[in-house]
């Protein structure tokens, strides 16, 4: 099997490891703060996506220096980037603050204990 | 001031989120954000009618930078249609809504209510109008991420709606996470992020499997986003734990804007000889049809009406898919009718329950036991609203059904034009157990006395007329939607 | 914390130099890596320090939560208020050459003004996220600590 191909381009093979690690853990996970944290890894995967994206070979950091023949890796993606790690960071703060609600009004964090306690409260309700 | 109007739509209910929370007063609160969707919907509806005056997009610049190196708004008549609905839906639930917040929401969360309750606005409105694919994104999160907190303000009443935000929030993020590496494979084959650029440079180098990737990518994520089968299970919860004004809100415009930027990515982007774009028809057509049986189905089971009516809202977005997948300007045209029709329909729906929830608190078959006698034109509503959901005719519903089985049967599809009617007679069934339970059983001894205020039917109402005008005077409707479609599919028909 | 020697004289030492230093990133950000947000939470970084070192009540005294929720908006009507200043003066919305005499004046002073803007809301959404969290209060605790102060500040006032 050529794995040649793969090797040059291991930015892409730790994107998709990192991707697939993050998608697994909000999947598999019943824990509402892993599942924030596999949210996290799964979009800071997309974040390396990109800026891997933008290297240029031989390319130095995009800044201007006067010098009209350096060659400089593309800002682009790393503009885009920060708006979405803006992003990501506000959704992580939703999320914890709504995991802190659940948490005084659940009294757990796991999401089958939750379960079970809402269809516990649903057959009371219910009944009454 | 006209000329920038593509920006001043977005602008002013973004900016009267901080000012919201800068004034720190309930009651001005209110009255700034009715006054800003108000303004929002003006603008709006005056930028439809210059476009479909005219027939010539609307370009507008942000900072004076032309495409491809600057973001750039563009109004054709595609977000023409789509825009005054949204604001319009705004305005009219923002104005109605006052006493159904004051009722379920904490009084000392009112600003931070209205404050997101903007953001989400300006962020739907935002989406529709760009041009900038990674701007879509931008305001997609805005929108999101205020929706997601005004979903959870129901744990007020319910403290269910905080579950129900979170995995909102969870499956949410996925889609548009899934949404963003689609742009990027699509930056990495084109170099720019314009929509219009995007679709001059694909066709050349797009037949890679970068290309394929990003469709698979940015149709899942959107796949996601509106709720079609089998992803769709965020939606009801989300919908019937959130406070009743929100639920009226985002049922009516939420998934909407999503559709629209599913038909833009797809059609307008992509379009329809791009590879893999067959594939991607056939799943929105069986899926769509999936959704619209479970949604149905699911709907007829329940007792509780916000949830029902969620479940409905499923079975609609399956009949809009449905439309999108038979990939011709007629389909696409019956999607976009459908998409204003029930957007109209379920605002109308929604806030009439709303309106009766102020009352009875929670909204089931029990729990409105002979209503129809006690809130006569509160239940008229509800009642219209779902003879229109069925497809009856004089009705909007009928109108959008006519033109999905009409272009069904353009492409001798037999099979799902039967199906799609057997979905919307089953539809009947959950109507008819409403119409029951309202007007045909008595109402208990010690039940709560509803006394109708007007504050529990005119928006419904305002709605309701204006399903019964599109389903009555269809013509200016379809032709904005056929305009909308051509515009969208460009000329590779 | 607050009764550990070392911590106590070294964030002390330190807090002046990481707000000069969030305030150095914020400034060049037209000339270096920088900008708004990295500005707005390295200097949210200093406050975060001090509440932690020396006690959430000694933390809230120096930006009290209220501010802190004015400031988030106000970085906002900053950045949108330069983009409906450069749309009233002539130009479209964001066009940051008619703020100035010269188009390069403009684009500075333009930049200037959002990434402040920028700096100043992520600063207090840092800062208030972590009162809202370290606290462990919930959101209506929170803003009854809110509506306390305006309380006992409206009191004050009347009497």
């Amino acid at each position: 099997m050529n794995l040649s191909p793969l090797l040059a381009q291991w930015n892409y093979v730790l994107v998709i490891g990192l991707m697939m690690i993050g998608f697994y853990t909000v999947i598999a996970r019943g824990n509402l703060i892993k599942k924030m944290v596999g949210l996290n890894i799964f979009q800071t995967s997309v974040f390396m996506l990109y800026i891997s994206m933008g290297k240029i070979k031989g390319g130095t950091a995009p800044i201007l220096t006067g010098d009209a023949t350096t060659v400089y890796s593309n800002p682009l993606p790393h503009v885009l980037i920060l708006t979405a790690i803006v992003v990501g960071v506000a959704t992580t703060a939703v999320g914890y603050a709504l995991i802190i609600r659940i948490r005084e009004t659940y009294g757990t964090i796991e999401e089958d204990e939750i379960i079970s306690a809402i269809n516990a409260q649903d057959g009371h309700q219910d009944a009454s | 001031m006209l000329a920038h109007a593509p920006i001043l739509q977005i602008i002013i209910p973004l900016l009267a989120a901080p000012l919201i929370v800068l004034l720190r007063q309930r009651d001005l609160a209110w009255i700034v954000a009715v006054a800003a969707t108000a303004l929002s919907f003006l603008f709006s509806a005056r930028l439809f009618l210059q476009v479909a005056a005219t027939g010539e997009p609307i370009i507008y610049e942000i900072g004076a930078w032309p495409a491809p190196i600057g973001i750039i708004y563009v109004i054709d008549s595609a977000n023409a249609l789509v825009m005054p609905l949204i604001a319009g839906i705004a305005f009219i639930v923002t104005l109605v809504g006052r006493g159904m917040i004051e009722a379920e929401v904490d009084a000392r969360d009112h600003t931070l209510f209205f404050s997101a309750w903007m953001l989400t606005i300006a962020g739907m409105l935002g989406q529709v109008a760009t041009n900038d694919a990674f701007n879509i994104f931008v305001f997609l999160e805005i929108s999101s991420l205020s929706a997601y907190a005004l979903v959870a303000m129901g744990a007020g009443r319910d403290a269910r709606a905080l579950p129900a935000a979170f995995n909102y929030l969870i499956l949410g993020t996925i889609g548009a996470t899934f949404y963003v590496i689609g742009i990027g494979l699509l930056y990495m084959l084109t170099g720019t992020l314009n929509i219009g650029d995007l679709a001059a440079r694909l066709p050349e180098i797009g037949d890679t499997h970068t290309g394929f990737a990003a469709l698979a990518f940015i149709a899942l994520g959107l796949f996601l986003k509106i709720a079609l089968f089998p992803l769709h299970f965020w939606l009801t919860p989300a919908y019937s734990f959130a406070p009743s004004a929100v639920s009226a809100l985002m049922a009516a415009t939420a998934t909407k804007v999503s559709v629209y930027v599913l038909i833009r990515l797809l059609f307008g982007v992509f379009g329809l000889n791009f590879s893999g774009m067959d594939e991607v028809g056939t799943l929105l057509l069986w899926l769509g049809v999936a959704g619209a049986f479970a949604g149905t189905l699911a709907a007829i089971w329940e007792t509780d009406l916000k949830r029902l009516f969620a479940q409905s809202s499923i079975a609609q977005l399956g009949y809009m898919a449905i439309g999108m997948g038979l990939m011709s300007s007629a389909g696409l045209a019956a999607t976009f009718i459908h998409l204003v029709n029930h957007a109209l329909m379920k605002g109308a729906i929604f806030l009439a329950l709303g309106g009766l929830a102020m009352h009875v608190g929670r909204v089931t078959m029990s729990s409105i036991a002979g209503v129809g006698r006690q809130a006569p034109l509160t239940v008229a509503a509800l009642l219209f609203g779902g003879l229109a959901l069925i497809g009856v005719p004089l009705t909007a519903g009928f109108i959008s059904k006519l033109y999905l089985i009409r272009a069904q049967l353009d492409q001798q599809l037999y099979v799902i034009a039967l199906l799609t009617v057997i979905s919307s007679v089953l539809a009947l069934v959950y109507v008819w157990k409403i119409i029951e339970a309202a007007y045909m059983q008595d109402r208990p001894k010690d039940a709560v006395v509803i006394r109708e205020t007007p504050a529990m039917w005119v928006g419904a109402w305002i709605l309701v007329i204006a399903t019964i005008y599109f389903g009555v005077q269809a013509e200016s409707l379809v032709d904005a939607a056929f305009r909308a479609a051509e515009t969208m599919l460009g000329d590779a028909q | 914390m607050h009764d550990d020697p070392v911590i106590r004289v070294i964030s002390k030492v330190l807090i002046p130099f990481v707000m000069l230093f969030g305030l150095y990133v914020q400034f060049h950000g037209d000339y270096g890596p920088g900008g708004g947000f990295q500005a707005g939470v390295i200097f949210a970084a200093a406050f975060i320090l001090n509440a932690i070192v020396f006690g959430m009540n000694k933390g809230r005294h120096v930006w009290p939560p209220r501010l802190v929720l004015q400031c988030i908006a106000l970085g906002v009507v900053l950045y949108g208020g330069t983009g409906l200043v450069s749309l009233l003066t002539g130009g479209v919305f964001l066009e940051y050459s008619v703020l100035g005499k010269t188009q390069v004046a403009g684009q500075h002073l333009g930049i200037l003004l959002v990434e402040l803007g920028v700096g100043l809301t992520v600063a207090s959404v840092m800062v208030g996220l972590f009162f809202t969290f370290a606290s462990r209060l919930s959101h209506r605790r929170f803003m009854k600590i809110h509506n306390d102060e305006e309380d006992s500040r409206t009191e004050r006032a009347k009497a």
